[in-house]
């Protein structure tokens, strides 16, 4: 095996390890916990009152609007981490140096006009 | 044979070490918690645990012992299924990225290349089950738990890639324990580029507690408003594993912390023996912890609009001049071309 892909052998031995843990923890409490349950034991939670409707109700859109904000932002953030790995390397090399640098600014500059946008149109204010 | 095969097996090595440090790890969490509480007993002039075992010693035990011989509980509204996966999955996501932290030169599981990125994925992906336990309940105030941790933690998450990311600038590699060795020869990243290492490990600090919901962030929770927010229906262990995954979680921001910016299982005297290297891991992360704990009992909660505000307004546009800055200094410092 490929020393590069080691480390994929052993992350999996690690996924395997703490998946046994965590549904061993629970089967172990299955088997030491009682089990009686009733209709008001199983009942939704609120404060002791019978529970007034359904939970599952509309919500504000600004919840949403900061999830699209959020994907922008991310995938933004993960095409630059190639551009980071590798930036050390591709510095160093002759003509490219300063093109480098200025790509990744003018990507940055534009998501960065984005965000003022955003912000100036008050999408990040919550009243 | 023995020791030295066990170390060099293509799959011994990774089991025998997944064991040795995700027990530590538990070990550890498990009695932070005693310490927590003896240390906020002491800061609010209280005695803390005392009953169980000397000064209160094996409480962590007689509350594991406790949770799990209490009933698992499934409301009748709730999505049965999703109700289940959702503590497992939280400990999953935190416990797993234990897989790539280095304690020493030789102690730790996977030398993955994409060290950084198997963190920072985990990260993500640990709102995944938070927002399942907080929808499945069907409970409003684990609704409102849930929506808030999602929109905290994606918002959060931005400037955590950013300023992970002026190490990786800098040291041009995404192994971690390839940037701790960088920083072994150039220094640690903490102290240079003067000011840009330090702020980023300010924002990459900040952001770590917001992602594992400590107090000034620990929205999703807020015991005061939202009863116990996403784990308000969780009975038993179910309720156990959400904040040992918390413990377990800022356990390992703070090594990540410290491997980035803190030079990791570098320090003085250091020889690359195995017990050198651990010493000044295990001493910076504790650090961290402590201080972590420090902040929670020091600190109230934010409001979750003004949590919002801070992140989208001020630490992301910081945290992409940091990395320009750091592109900038590494291109005036290297740079030919």
């Amino acid at each position: 095996m490929l020393h590069s892909q080691m480390g994929y052998l052993q992350i999996l031995i690690v996924i395997v390890a703490v998946t046994v843990m965590g549904i061993g923890i629970l089967v172990v409490n299955r088997l030491l916990g009682p089990r009686r349950t009733n209709a008001v034991k199983s009942a939704a939670f609120e404060c002791g009152s019978d529970p007034i409707g359904s939970a599952r109700q509309r919500f504000s859109v600004k919840f949403y609007l900061i999830a699209i904000f959020f994907i922008v932002f991310d995938i933004e953030s993960v095409f630059m981490y190639p551009w980071a790995a590798l930036f050390r390397e591709l510095v160093v090399e002759p003509g490219v140096g300063w093109v480098t640098v200025g790509e990744m600014f003018v990507f940055v500059g534009i998501l960065g006009a984005g965000l003022a946008y955003v912000w100036r149109r008050g999408a990040l204010d919550w009243d | 044979m023995g020791m030295d095969f066990v170390m060099n097996h293509v799959w011994l090595r990774p089991l025998f070490m997944s064991v040795l440090v995700v027990t530590a790890v538990m070990t550890t969490c498990a009695w932070s918690i005693w310490f927590e509480r003896k240390l906020s007993a002491r800061m609010q002039n209280r005695l803390g645990p005392t009953i169980v075992g000397p000064a209160g010693l094996l409480q962590p035990l007689a509350d594991a012992l406790k949770m799990l011989r209490k009933e698992i509980l499934i409301p009748r509204d709730a999505d049965p299924w999703l109700f289940r996966l959702a503590p497992p999955l939280v400990l999953f996501c935190t416990v797993a990225a234990l897989a790539v932290v280095p304690w020493s030169e030789t102690i730790y599981i996977a030398d993955l290349d994409v060290g950084i990125l198997w963190v920072l994925a985990l990260a993500g992906l640990m709102l995944l089950p938070i927002w399942i336990a907080g929808w499945a309940s069907n409970n409003k105030y684990a609704l409102f738990g849930g929506m808030r941790a999602v929109a905290q933690g994606i918002s959060y998450e931005i400037p955590l890639l950013l300023s992970a990311m002026v190490p990786v600038i800098l040291a041009g590699s995404l192994n971690l324990k390839d940037i701790v060795r960088f920083q072994h020869d150039h220094g640690w990243f903490v102290l240079w580029p003067p000011g840009i290492g330090l702020v980023a490990f300010v924002v990459f600090f900040v952001t770590s507690l917001a992602e594992a919901n400590r107090i000034p962030f620990d929205v999703p929770e807020a015991e005061s408003e939202l009863i116990a927010g996403i784990s308000v229906e969780y009975t038993a262990m179910n309720l156990g594993l959400f904040p040992m995954a918390e413990y377990v979680h800022t356990l390992i921001s703070s090594a990540v912390a410290a491997t980035l910016f803190l030079g990791g299982w570098d320090g003085p005297f250091f020889d690359a023996t195995w017990y050198d290297g651990v010493v000044w891991m295990v001493l910076k992360t504790g650090v961290l912890f402590v201080f972590i704990y420090v902040l929670r009992w020091s600190l109230v909660r934010f409001r979750s609009d003004q949590l919002m505000y801070a992140c989208w307004v001020w630490l992301l546009p910081l945290a992409l001049g940091l990395v320009g800055a750091a592109a900038v200094w590494v291109k005036l410092t290297q740079g030919q071309g």
